[in-house]
């Protein structure tokens, strides 16, 4: 519960940050909200030499619209999200992270740079099929959501590259639902689904995204499921029939609230659940 | 059992009112004074260096880069202790029974038990840089086999913890009233079931700390402690000081729930550390070793068999009770599943009782007092038994307890113990009044039908408290090694206010209100004019401090008795003063002054006036205005209720919401009826953090697996209905005040509410029973075995 001892720095722009961190190599760690970060490092799990505070890095906590989409500040933290109803699903997981203290705090570009599987917001925006920006010293590139996620706690993100901002793609037509499972209001996921659906004009599913937190070790689309639903009826049945299949392939670690055979289960309830809510059947 | 006379108590009627709580100002302003709040010049940190091994000799300890880090001032381990005189004390020596208590020092020697166990101190000045070096500490130890789970560790080949004993048994008692043999035999039917009362933690916010001065041959330690009184005796024994030339104080402590009545190694290890460097020594806990090492509570299997005739006349109950001790005992962890005994009766008339109790040693930390302490698991057994009988029977729970309600008063059960009062009918019918148990039910019918699962469960519970009369409870008695009669000092200061000390050690209960509202109404004052001081050894008389519910019944009592003898004396002289007879004189509206002329009075301050300029006092009577009460009961307290849950179970998934908690207890008169709300409150959380939330897990191996709050899962406010309480008042004729406990009544009342309820809702899809804690995953599982 005593962290060892670490270096702290706080540049005042992006380019100083990344400097801080290139000089600081291997041992040295960018800090956003912390509140991953500092109870690993109080469990002496992680014993970096140096933290480099973005906090004063300028411009990092913003949302703004882009193409009909948005582009959220990595610093944006879980509060601001959850303040914001029309970003939709994003809004809805990021009210149900923890608890006020801990959203007021933790940041989107932590979470996603991060990679925890039992975070919320990575299989959003895997579902979202959004995508970050990250900035190292030689230069700017985009990661897609789906090629963020390596492994467990491991992420495309290179040692001394900071994650700048978010982006999701333009949500208009869609339909849509995370569906968390927790024993306390404050826990992370037992199991969590976020589920997207975009009708067609005659009501068949034009599109559906299914991705799941928790259940691997890393966040996972639904694929079963969204193939046996896309282009067929969205009625109560058919996404029953659909949910079914949704822990197919999963192989979701056992832990002391679960095995893997009922995190399958909810996985199954959860998909059936958050389908129809974002079906609106 | 003697029946005190009611005393008038006079005043300004302050007793029974909803005063906010005096304390609350500097709680909720961040101003009270922890032991971490604490520092004086030159303090050395500790870290404690504890071991990783479940069970494991210990064949080098080689703290030599440790010692030699920049600000490191020390480094112990057990060798270095050889001075101490004597281990870790364990209380409880009943009489003619054998308890297997193994040397427990605050560091080991040769060998540990549990992960956790203290193996070696670093003193520093920095109180990070203590940590680094801890890390630096290279202990090898030589492992042993682990046993973990107490029925395992009574087989025959299991790994002995402690090679001396031979076993891992470490003490078989039983008490038992009628002839329970022959109860079972003429029943007609006999309900048995296997019961396990898993372990839990007391959680308080604030874990331990102590910090230690040693002064020119005095010691004072201040340490976060519900028992600062019984701290001093045992440091005085286990350090060889002469018991005056200590002093303990507990300042503001932020929670105990049990887990502080303990004096531990590490309150006991800096102060050695004090007087080995003679500077101040300093250790706070983190969440890590608080999870590790503060006791744990619970951990029972209860083999129950009651029977009962077809009419459900109940006609006997015997439990088997298997207690997970861990693997070395604090003061008095042996003794806490008895307290099952006592209450193992219930509310109901059972001819005959028995309770046999094995102690079992695992690899495991110690079990001690939580909240409750052993009647939690008593009141979970019966009254999930209750419910499981009338099944059995084919009755309705209700009306099988309602049968068998003790209704006749004072009432000697089978084994020995005389309930004091209580009206139990009462209880439930007020409970079931604000229930609307009809209506429930056809609304429960209603959605069933639409797969909807909702149940109502009942707790009916007696329990007891304001321990205790000392001859019951001490070394002739039950053997505890002690008394447990509370002192109080009213003094008087020379304008008319008053401190008033309680040998108690109030940690979040209210008592700085309650007893000022005591004291005040019979001192004609304002409760703002009487500052109650307490948790310091050094101000007042030797205390018994505060457990098992007892602060207001027996260290209220005394506070009143004082304050009376107070204005006995204030009597006599406003008598003197204004030439009446001191029987002619009452206390009313802020004043003393003559029955039927009001406007011949004297104030409190006048009277103290007199006293401490005592010149015209009356003949032979002394100066000053200050006196002592040492006040031991005659009778436990037994305060009781009817609690009602409503749940609705999400059969898909397991989860089970609370929708409804309603909660009539008897407590006796109020002296502040939103202190028994929120000790109702608290104490109903507790007991639905273990029946859905909470559980100690240790792996095989013998590692914590539920050592930090994200997976030592204490409920909040989230989780938790808004409470419907109401109560009745049955006075208990044990103490003038008519008083009983009820600190840990919500704890002792709630779990089976919770399970009977969850049952009560799945039954139509054949669950009929189920184990704490009711996981989502342990009820779904449930449900799909009945399914099947
Ligand atoms: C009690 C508790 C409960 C929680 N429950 C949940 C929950 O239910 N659901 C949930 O989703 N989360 C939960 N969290 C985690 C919380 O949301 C964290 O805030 C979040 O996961 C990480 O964000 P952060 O800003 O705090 O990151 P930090 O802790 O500061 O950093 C996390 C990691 O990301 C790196 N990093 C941070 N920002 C950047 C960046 N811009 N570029 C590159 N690397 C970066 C850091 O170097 C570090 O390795 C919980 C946390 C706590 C303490």
């Amino acid at each position: 519960m005593i962290t060892a001892e670490f270096d702290y720095v706080a540049p005042g722009s992006l380019d100083g940050a990344l400097h801080a961190l290139a000089d600081g190599g291997e041992d040295a760690k960018a800090l956003a909200g912390g509140h991953s970060l500092l109870p690993l490092m109080k469990l002496r799990f992680a014993a970096p030499a140096l933290l480099v505070d973005l906090r004063n890095v300028p411009g990092l906590r913003s949302i703004e619209q882009e193409n009909g989409g948005w582009r959220i500040g990595a610093l944006t933290r879980h509060a601001d999200l959850q303040a914001r109803e029309d970003l939709g699903v994003v809004a809805q997981a990021a009210a149900l992270i923890a608890d006020q203290q801990v959203r007021n705090r933790g940041t989107i570009g932590g979470s996603l740079a991060h990679g925890d599987p039992a975070s919320d917001l990575p299989a959003v925006l895997l579902a979202l099929e959004g995508a970050v920006t990250v900035r190292g010293r030689a230069g700017t590139r985009e990661i897609a959501a789906s090629d963020l996620f390596e492994d467990y706690l491991t992420t495309a993100i290179a040692a001394g590259e900071i994650l700048t901002d978010v982006r999701i793609p333009a949500l208009a037509g869609w339909g849509h639902a995370y569906e968390k499972f927790t024993r306390r209001a404050e826990d992370w996921a037992m199991v969590g689904v976020c589920a997207l659906v975009r009708r067609a004009d005659d009501g068949t599913c034009a599109d559906v995204r299914v991705a799941f937190t928790n259940m691997g070790s890393t966040p996972l689309r639904a694929t079963a499921t969204e193939q046996a639903l896309r282009g067929g009826p969205l009625d109560a049945e058919s996404i029953g029939r659909a949910a079914e299949q949704a822990a197919e392939g999963t192989e979701p670690p056992a832990d002391l609230n679960a095995t893997a055979d009922y995190k399958r289960h909810l996985a199954r309830v959860l998909t059936r659940r958050a389908l129809q809510q974002a079906a609106g059947t | 059992m003697s029946v005190t006379e009611e005393r008038t108590s006079g005043g300004n009627g302050f007793v029974g009112r909803r005063l906010k709580r005096k304390e609350d100002p500097r709680l909720i302003t961040g101003r009270a004074t922890y032991v971490e709040d604490l520092t004086l010049p030159g303090t050395l940190y500790a870290a404690v260096v504890r071991s990783p091994e479940a069970h494991a000799r210990i064949t080098s300890i080689d703290a030599s880069a440790a010692a030699e880090r920049a600000g490191i001032e020390a480094v112990f381990t057990g060798e270095d202790l050889a001075d101490m005189a004597a281990p870790c004390p364990m209380v409880w020596v009943p009489p003619g029974v054998e308890v297997h208590v193994p040397e427990h020092w605050p560091l080991a020697r040769g060998k540990v038990g549990y992960v956790g166990q203290a193996v070696a101190v670093i003193l520093g000045g920095d109180k990070y840089g203590v940590v680094d070096a801890a890390e630096d500490v290279v202990v090898e130890y030589d492992a042993l086999p682990v046993v973990v789970d107490p029925e395992a560790a009574l087989e025959p080949g299991a790994p002995v913890i402690h090679e001396q004993f031979g076993t891992n048994k470490v003490f078989e008692w039983s008490l038992a009233g009628g002839d329970v043999d022959a109860a079972l035999a003429e029943a007609d039917v006999v309900l048995e079931r296997r019961i396990v009362n898993h372990r839990t933690a007391g959680a308080a916010i604030e874990p331990r700390g102590a910090m230690a001065e040693w002064r020119e041959g005095r010691l004072t330690l201040w340490s976060s402690t519900q028992i600062p009184h019984i701290a001093r005796v045992i440091l005085s024994i286990q350090l060889g000081i002469s018991e005056e030339k200590i002093r303990v104080v507990a300042p503001e402590v932020g929670g105990g729930f049990g887990s502080k009545l303990q004096v531990y190694g590490e309150e006991v290890l800096v102060a050695w550390c004090a007087r080995k460097t003679g500077k101040p020594v300093k250790w706070t806990a983190t969440r890590s070793d608080d999870m590790l090492t503060t006791h744990h509570g619970r951990d029972q299997i209860d083999d129950v068999r009651i029977g009962a005739k077809r009419d459900g006349t109940l006609t006997g109950i015997h439990v088997k009770v298997i207690q997970d001790c861990g693997s070395y005992h604090l003061i008095e962890g042996p003794v806490i599943p008895t307290f099952t005994s006592c209450v193992i009766s219930g509310a109901y008339d059972f001819p005959a009782v028995r309770t046999d109790i094995v102690g079992v040693f695992t690899n495991k930390f110690t079990t001690d007092a939580i909240r409750g302490a052993g009647r939690p698991e008593a009141t979970h057994l019966i009254e999930v038994c209750m419910d499981q009988l009338a099944d059995e029977l084919g009755m309705d729970a209700l009306e099988l307890r309602r049968k068998n309600f003790i209704t006749e008063f004072p009432n000697e059960r089978p084994h020995g113990f005389v309930y004091d009062s209580g009206n139990y009918h009462g209880t439930l019918d007020r409970c079931l009044e604000m229930l609307d148990l009809e209506a429930f039910r056809s609304e429960q019918a209603e959605l069933r039908q639409r797969g909807v699962y909702r149940g109502v469960g009942f707790s009916t519970y007696v329990e007891i408290c304001g321990l205790g009369p000392s001859r019951a409870l001490g070394p002739d008695g039950w053997g505890m090694q002690g008394g447990y009669f509370e002192s109080a000092q009213v003094r008087v200061l020379p304008t008319g206010t008053v401190m008033a000390y309680t040998g108690t050690s109030p940690h979040g209960q209210g008592l700085e209100t309650s007893f000022a509202q005591i004291v005040a109404d019979r001192l004609g004052l304002d409760p703002e004019a009487v500052e109650v001081i307490h948790g310091d050894t050094n101000t007042g008389p030797f205390g018994k401090d505060t457990y098992g519910s007892r602060s207001l019944a027996v260290g209220g009592e005394a506070i009143a008795r004082a304050a009376e003898k107070v204005q006995d004396k204030a009597k006599r002289i406003v008598a003197h003063k204004l030439e009446a007879a001191p029987e002619d004189i009452e206390v009313a509206e802020g004043a003393f002054r003559v029955k039927g002329s009001p406007d011949k009075s004297l104030t409190l301050a006048d009277v103290a006036t007199e006293a401490y300029i005592p010149g015209d006092l009356p003949e032979g009577m002394e100066a000053g205005l200050d006196e002592i009460s040492f006040y031991d009961p005659t009778n436990f307290v037994w305060p009781f209720g009817a609690h009602a849950c409503v749940t609705e179970v999400d059969v898909e998934t397991g989860r089970v919401e609370i929708l409804r908690w309603i909660a009539v207890d008897d407590c006796g008169p109020a002296i502040n009826p939103m202190l028994i709300e929120g000790q109702v409150h608290g104490g109903v959380v507790h007991g639905i953090g273990q029946a859905l939330f909470e559980q100690i897990v240790y792996d095989e191996h013998g590692q914590l697996v539920t050592g930090s709050f994200v997976d030592y899962a204490v409920p909040t406010a989230a989780e938790i209905p808004s409470f419907e309480t109401d109560r009745t008042e049955t006075r208990s004729p044990t103490n003038s005040l008519g008083v009983k406990g009820v600190g840990e009544a919500g704890t002792i009342a709630a779990t089976p509410a919770i399970v009977n309820s969850v049952i009560d809702a799945l039954r139509p899809l054949g669950v009929t029973y189920l184990d704490m804690p009711l996981t989502p995953m342990r009820v779904w599982n449930a449900i799909q075995e009945a399914r099947r």
